[in-house]
């Protein structure tokens, strides 16, 4: 089928069986690639034990997949999944760099990784020749040090074994560093210094498997496609239509670390306490003036380039290096660290980043714990002698060392806020659940909706089949642009959201056509191949399993900080109300076929196709 | 002509490479461009690509006469046909910059598109203004070509200070 190499590798690491597969054209037609292929992977192999798959253990199934726009439409990603070691359901988790297209022209659609290592091993693919090779040299590695070295290493070993080749060009490397390793359940994927998949806490599943690494390199073309000139005329569109936003390409998300603050009251400040600031020490022009030395950086054919390399060069951070931070990160490991200088932000990223943890989740993580002690309810004793005080980077980079190898407090954050929180409840005998800003163990991401003005929808995170994931949220109309029924299609043709912006909505679509040479219309894809994939993520979820379930009725809400009223900014008072927030979940309810109490109804799955997912659900109806 | 070019503003995008590819072999092929984005340390990514240096030593040392020059731009001409895949170009050339086709027995070196290079085109439309083509004069081109190591362990100090040199 074409924009598919038409081949998936296969290999279980507790028997070192490598294998490569096939799926037939109608797989691919209904879920396309990335995570809408990875929802059916999953349901497929593991969904008549769903509830008893630990994620960290080798039950587990690690997917690494491509979709057929990846590499075509500008900007490369690639999607992981697996059952989510944080909401025990599925989540689709993407990552920029060039992995995907590496694997593409090795060949290769996606990598399926069952089983478990006993000893710490990476993954050398080159065109059909896979290896799987002792790691135990790079494990306890840091973020710098690993791709450093495999990338050394994949290299001294492509020139020994094809020395008439001329020079090799470096492999493309997902791996873990230490958080990883250590299964710290706030732990990521990454790929070049610090891009992560993050979601989800797949870094903490190839830590279980001891896959350290992967590295890969392709030789061949990217696929053929259907249509070769109309590729190229909409990759041309895509970049012209990036060319014009030069301040989108200029700053990227760079610029919301005061701009979300103070113009949208919809930044997490300490813990979520409050939304807003005014601090202009963190606007665009600080960052981009002390910080940045890269003005734009991006990845595989991206015009955007919105990334942005950031080096200390003086002072008490001097030296941290980090890809970012974008508003996520200013917002994660800034201002809801009490954090406002560039210097300490970028020190910040730059050690959650070398640790291999997710700056958002640990970011969330370490809010929680700092809003704890500021109340008093964990003491300097409670956290091994550090006192988290909002502003202190170094305090909170010494806990979230502590986190990345579970050392005496970190053992119990290294769970994740949600799960963190159940265990200090219960060992101070307090409810903390209010501190944690969390949904169904996704800590959200850094967009409030208590203003309004940035994510609208009182029910983005509440309905999301990712849960706290601010990339992919619940919203109505179905076919919205930022609804989770069109980012579903991004994450499965898989491809960067941030280079459609300003597009016609359509155009995917035509490129999807031109690419694989199917019609594909948006109404189509919203009504039955979106719906498919919600409802098998929803379906993982609730079912969910084993050390933690979800109850719609209880679990499918806000965090309960979302319920106080703002306490300061422009939108001061603002705070939503539970009976909006029930009634807008009903009607989401409604639209996508689930029943008043959040199960998938009969009817719809069986309109859909799917009988078995119908059936398993029948326990919780 | 020659292909000016400001290696460390590289913003890594390898559009380059795509243009260069579907150009040359009508696919998206990476590994088939002539020009290559070499990331031997994130952040600390370069083009690499042939600087026709103005003694030509990859010429001088191919033995079946494959390799020419283009009167009209300068650049080096591989003759498929004649080439054998030695790859004694690789090693006279002092940034080893040729390399060969991945399919294919035969040597790949920029060869200018003919006087509109499409690596060119991409990245001025894109503002980062790493390359750039300018007239051909008397300069010691051969200085731009250096070997991959060589020239990220010097990017990585412009770049990323003391520790990007010890990460390479
Ligand atoms: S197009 Fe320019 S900026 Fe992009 S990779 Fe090539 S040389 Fe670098
Ligand atoms: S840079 Fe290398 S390939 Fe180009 S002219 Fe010089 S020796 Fe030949
Ligand atoms: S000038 Fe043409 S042949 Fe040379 S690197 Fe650029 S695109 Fe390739």
């Amino acid at each position: 089928m074409c924009g598919y190499a038409g081949k998936f590798l296969e290999i279980d690491l507790s028997t070192k069986n490598v294998k490569e597969m096939r799926f037939n054209e109608e797989v691919l037609r209904d879920y396309v690639g990335g995570r809408g292929l990875a929802a059916k992977i999953l349901w497929d192999r593991l969904g008549n034990r769903w509830e008893t798959v630990d994620p960290l253990g080798p039950e587990n199934t690690l997917l690494f997949l491509t979709g057929p726009l990846t590499g075509f439409f500008p900007g490369g990603r690639i999607c992981v999944s697996g059952k989510s070691p944080q909401s025990n359901g599925v989540v689709g988790s993407t990552v920029g760099g060039e992995f995907g297209i590496e694997l593409k022209c090795a060949g290769y659609d996606g990598i399926i990784v069952s089983g478990e290592s006993e000893k710490p091993i990476y993954l050398f693919i080159k065109d059909g020749d896979i290896e799987i090779r002792d790691a135990s040299h790079v494990w306890g590695m840091d973020a710098k040090r690993t791709v450093a070295t495999l990338t050394r290493e994949c290299r001294t070993i492509l020139k020994q074994r094809y020395p008439l080749k001329g020079e090799w060009k470096e492999p493309a490397i997902l791996y873990i560093g230490p958080a990883g390793e250590n299964k710290v359940r706030t732990a990521v994927v990454a790929a070049k210094w610090s891009h992560a998949a993050g979601y989800g806490g797949y870094g903490a599943v190839m830590g279980a498997k001891k896959l350290k690494a992967i590295a890969v390199k392709g030789t061949g073309p990217l696929p053929e496609v259907a249509d070769i000139e109309a590729v190229q005329r909409l990759m041309q569109e895509v970049c012209n239509n990036a060319y014009e936003n030069e301040s989108w390409r200029r700053w990227g998300t760079g610029s919301g670390g005061y701009e979300f603050g103070a113009m949208t009251s919809s930044e997490p400040v300490r813990n979520w306490q409050e939304e807003w600031h005014n601090e202009k020490s963190f606007g665009v022009d600080k960052f981009e003036n002390r910080v940045w030395i890269k003005q734009y950086w991006g990845d595989f054919g991206c015009p955007t380039t919105c990334l942005k390399l950031a080096v200390v060069r003086f002072g008490q951070f001097k030296g941290a290096i980090t890809d970012n931070p974008d508003y996520e990160l200013q917002a994660y490991l800034g201002t809801n660290l009490g954090i406002f200088t560039p210097e300490a932000n970028v020190y910040m990223a730059s050690v959650i980043d070398d640790l291999g943890l997710c700056g958002i989740q640990t970011g969330n993580v370490l809010g929680f714990v700092a809003e704890l002690f500021q109340r008093g309810i964990l003491t300097k004793e409670d956290l091994d002698s550090i006192e988290p005080k909002w502003g202190d980077a170094e305090a909170f980079a010494v806990l979230a060392k502590k986190i990345a190898y579970r050392e005496g407090v970190g053992n119990i954050l290294a769970e994740g806020t949600y799960r963190a929180a159940l265990k200090i409840g219960g060992l101070k005998g307090v409810d903390v659940m209010p501190y944690a800003v969390q949904v169904k163990g996704i800590g959200v991401g850094a967009h409030g909706i208590r203003s309004g003005k940035d994510y609208p929808h009182i029910c983005s995170y509440v309905c999301s089949v990712q849960c706290g994931d601010h990339t992919s949220v619940a919203y109505m109309p179905l076919d919205e642009p930022n609804s989770e029924h069109i980012r579903i299609f991004d994450d499965s043709g898989v491809i960067c959201f941030f280079n459609t912006f300003g597009l016609p909505s359509n155009l995917v679509f035509d490129f999807y056509k031109a690419v694989t040479g199917i019609e594909l219309t948006k109404d189509e894809w919203v009504s039955t191949k979106a719906m498919k994939i919600i409802q098998l993520q929803r379906a993982m979820l609730l079912l969910g399993g084993p050390d933690l379930k979800w109850n719609p009725e209880i679990h499918d809400d806000n965090p309960p900080r979302f319920y106080e009223p703002l306490p300061s900014g422009p939108f001061k008072g603002k705070t939503l109300e539970k009976a909006r927030v029930d009634e807008e979940k009903r009607k989401y309810y409604a639209l996508v076929g689930w029943d008043e109490r959040g199960i998938p109804k009969s009817d719809i799955l069986k309109k859909l196709g799917l009988h078995d997912v119908d059936k398993a659900l029948e326990k919780l109806r | 002509m020659w292909i000016a070019r400001e290696l460390s503003k590289c913003s890594g995008c390898r559009r380059c490479e795509i243009a260069c590819s579907l150009f040359h072999e009508k696919r998206i092929w990476p590994e088939a461009s002539r020009i290559r984005i070499f990331m031997l340390a994130p952040g600390v990514e370069f083009p690499h690509f042939c600087a026709q240096c103005e003694d030509y030593p990859c010429i001088e040392a191919c033995p079946t006469k494959a390799l020419s020059v283009s009167k009209e731009t300068g650049a080096v001409l591989v003759d498929a046909n004649t080439c054998v895949g030695c790859g004694k170009c690789i090693e006279a050339c002092p940034g080893r910059i040729p390399h060969m086709h991945p399919t294919e027995n035969r040597i790949l070196i920029c060869d200018l598109c003919g006087g509109n290079p499409q690596c060119v085109k991409v990245c001025q439309e894109g503002l980062w203004g790493v390359l750039r083509a300018v007239p051909r004069r008397t300069h010691p081109y051969k200085l731009y070509a250096r070997i991959p190591e060589e020239i990220a362990r010097d990017l990585a100090a412009k770049i990323l200070g003391e520790e990007g040199e010890h990460l390479l």
